[in-house]
């Protein structure tokens, strides 16, 4: 591990190397390295720049708001804060998700469903399709969506319209595909019609042949890379997602399971309203997202991954049959128990878009969805929890209310800042094994931008960048001067500066 | 190439919702790639907007990054479009401005429930953050305003068709709506 490496013994007379901006297309983030004489990497971080005070200015504001006002954050995965906020003011008008009318609660999941379809079909296909089709140095009017359409119109066509069906989903169910209203406290506020479930069945047997087309293609690449993709910036780590009481692959409602680098069960079904007992989250004075770890293993000790890896890793099976025996491919092409290869996040992710497309296959064609019974109310409650995975991850809402129903309190924890130790452990894993005592080069470049990007970080509710990270690196000595300026121009080329 | 139009795009204090709403024109998006190239944008590599016939503003301005990328667009694009609610009046990240900076700070990383090592982040590699969540329009001139949380997909859409053919861009009453 390359902890060391976060903070500099002594700061004196160290090079300051600026990635600025990771991801200066939105200014959210970036990465400062410091260098000694011998350009060995001394310190690395990964900087997130942008804050928002979500938890601070919804306060004040109605309890039933809250759906609307949280999926805000999110653009790429609005339905995912929809719902993780729905199914804590659930609680606050009594309803337990055991509780939750039955039409109500496949509703929900259909379109968490078509949610997770369409961010993940947006990462692989809009996003690191490009690198894997054209290569990772390929010229830069190449790596973006447009050229793959150009180019491969059959791969690069598949991919929007799987996003474009998972868009669809949520679209039927919420009445707009991006920040629409469906859950509502204690339940949904409408069911689907025949014609709109009809509309959504008529395509689904396509999107399960695609989806598992996705699923051989980067099986394919891992596999043919099978080295490289193993290795780089593979950090052994704990993990932890939302598992079915029997220990399924589940994505609305669950147990939190935590498991460690060998496999070994950290915790298992635990209750996530008392979450705040096993996680706590550090606060560096470096960046604006927090480090969240599990409190029995301390701060050094208990950090952890979450998102797609996790959850295939952690599941015990997947309850859908082709992304089941595509799970078992997946952990068997490893000796480990535990497949800690970073890369492997897009294998993973894939896996769960083959889920999904069966999964709204499955509930397209049960009844429930289009039937009456879509609230229940109980008594009132002044605190709600709730949790969900979300695409990159787990995801924590809890919200505290007054007698006049006004939110007093919120604590939000989004899924990409669970991955904030990890990211940062790659980077200082790329740092090390790839900059260090080098000069500064064009594969370093490449290396740090691969390394982030594979865990999907997400551009807005952590405030990251979509896509490519476009990069210029600066060398800089301890007075302010540079010494050294490489960029990559518009046309892909590395030139010093 | 030369004679396709080139589209710049940036999200500033927003949440990518209205780019994804881009991306929700789906197949037409092959339509789009005949008439226009894409210069820098969350989809492309390339990391300074260089001259450009339009510029895509989604999100508000919150803080200094945000305001020297603004003046970016506006000094390189012949014509600057504010999209969505957060660049057209701030949106839902305005609803700080009505609540002191300090005790935003203050609750996300001194107040938070199960907080090690409480402190306000504060170290210089930290762009400053402004007291308020501003329009895009309070900044720079803009041109055209493109209403909706997000504008939906046709909206994008109807403008981009309207400037490829030459024509003044405006919205018909069916698709100019603001939530």
């Amino acid at each position: 591990m390359y902890e060391n490496l976060e903070t500099a013994d002594k700061q004196d007379n160290l090079k300051r190397v600026v990635v600025d901006p990771v991801s200066r297309v939105e200014g959210h983030g970036k990465v400062t390295l410091l260098l000694d004489e011998n350009n060995k990497v001394q310190q690395a971080r990964l900087h997130i720049v942008e804050f928002r005070g979500f938890e601070k200015f919804i306060q004040g504001r109605p309890y039933w708001e809250l759906p609307v006002l949280v999926q805000r954050l999110c653009g790429i995965c609005p339905v995912s804060h929809h719902l993780a906020a729905a199914k804590a003011i659930d609680q606050l008008v009594g309803i337990d998700p055991d509780n939750l009318p039955v039409s109500a609660d496949k509703l929900r999941r259909l379109l968490h469903f078509g949610q997770v379809l369409q961010s993940h079909a947006l990462h692989f296909f809009h996003l690191s399709s490009p690198d894997l089709l054209f290569g990772f140095e390929s010229d830069i009017s190449k790596r973006n969506i447009i050229a793959v359409l150009n180019d491969f119109p059959e791969i690069g066509l598949q991919g929007v319209k799987l996003r474009k069906f998972g868009q669809e989903v949520i679209r039927m169910v919420t009445g707009k595909r991006i920040h629409g209203s469906g859950a509502i406290a204690g339940g949904m506020n409408k069911s689907l019609t025949k014609e709109e479930r009809d509309y959504l069945l008529a395509d689904v047997e396509q999107m399960i042949e695609w989806s598992a087309g996705s699923v051989a293609l980067i099986k394919k690449v891992h596999c043919s890379n099978l080295p490289y993709y193993d290795d780089f910036a593979t950090i052994s780590t704990n993990y932890l997602g939302l598992t079915k009481a029997d220990g399924a692959l589940e994505l609305y409602h669950g147990g939190i399971r935590a498991k460690d680098a060998q496999g070994g069960t950290i915790l298992d079904h635990f209750d996530y309203c008392h979450y705040s007992d096993i996680i706590h989250e550090e606060v560096r004075s470096w960046t604006y997202m927090k480090f969240p770890y599990l409190t029995s293993l301390g701060q050094q000790e208990g950090w952890y991954r979450v998102g797609p890896l996790a959850r295939v890793n952690n599941c015990d099976y997947i309850d859908t049959p082709l992304a089941e025996a595509a799970r078992i491919e997946f952990k068997q092409h490893s000796d480990s128990p535990m497949v800690h290869s970073t890369l492997a996040f897009h294998w993973a992710r894939l896996i769960e878009v083959l889920h999904c497309a069966e999964s709204i296959k499955t509930l397209l064609n049960d009844p429930d969805i289009m039937g009456s019974d879509l609230v229940a109310q109980g008594e009132k409650r002044f605190r709600g929890i709730g949790v969900i995975e979300a695409p990159r991850g787990t995801l924590f809402h809890d919200y505290q209310i007054d007698e006049n129903d006004i939110v007093t309190k919120a604590n939000l924890i989004v899924s990409t800042t669970s991955n904030n130790m990890a990211m940062n452990e790659s980077v200082r894993q790329v740092a090390a094994e790839y900059l260090s005592g080098q000069e500064l080069t064009e594969p370093l470049l490449n290396n740090l931008e691969v390394a982030i990007r594979a865990y999907d970080p997400c551009l807005s509710c952590a405030t990251h960048a979509v896509g490519k990270m476009p990069l210029q690196v600066e060398l800089v000595n301890a007075e302010g001067q540079y010494i050294d300026k490489l960029m990559k121009q518009s046309n892909g080329e590395i030139i010093k500066l | 190439m030369t004679d396709k139009l080139k589209v710049a795009t940036t999200s500033l204090a927003g949440c990518f919702g209205c780019h994804m709403s881009f991306l929700d024109i789906d197949e037409r998006m092959l339509e789009l790639a005949r008439h226009v190239e894409f210069d820098r944008s969350p989809i492309t590599d390339i990391e300074h907007c260089g001259p450009c016939d339009i510029g895509l503003i989604e999100g508000g301005v919150c803080n200094s990054e945000n305001v020297h990328v603004l003046r970016e667009f506006r000094k390189n694009c012949k014509v600057l479009i504010a999209v969505g609610a957060c660049a057209i009046n701030g949106g839902l990240p305005a609803m700080r401005n009505h609540i002191p900076l300090a005790d935003c700070l203050n609750e996300a990383y001194i107040d938070a429930i199960g907080i090690e090592n409480a402190q306000i982040p504060s170290d210089p590699e930290l762009p400053l953050l402004l007291d308020n969540v501003h329009p895009i329009h309070e900044i720079v001139k803009v041109d055209y305003y493109m209403p909706g949380c997000p504008p939906s997909a046709d909206v994008f859409w109807s403008f981009l068709s309207a400037i490829i053919a030459g024509q003044e861009p405006g919205l018909s009453y069916d698709l100019l709506h603001f939530d």
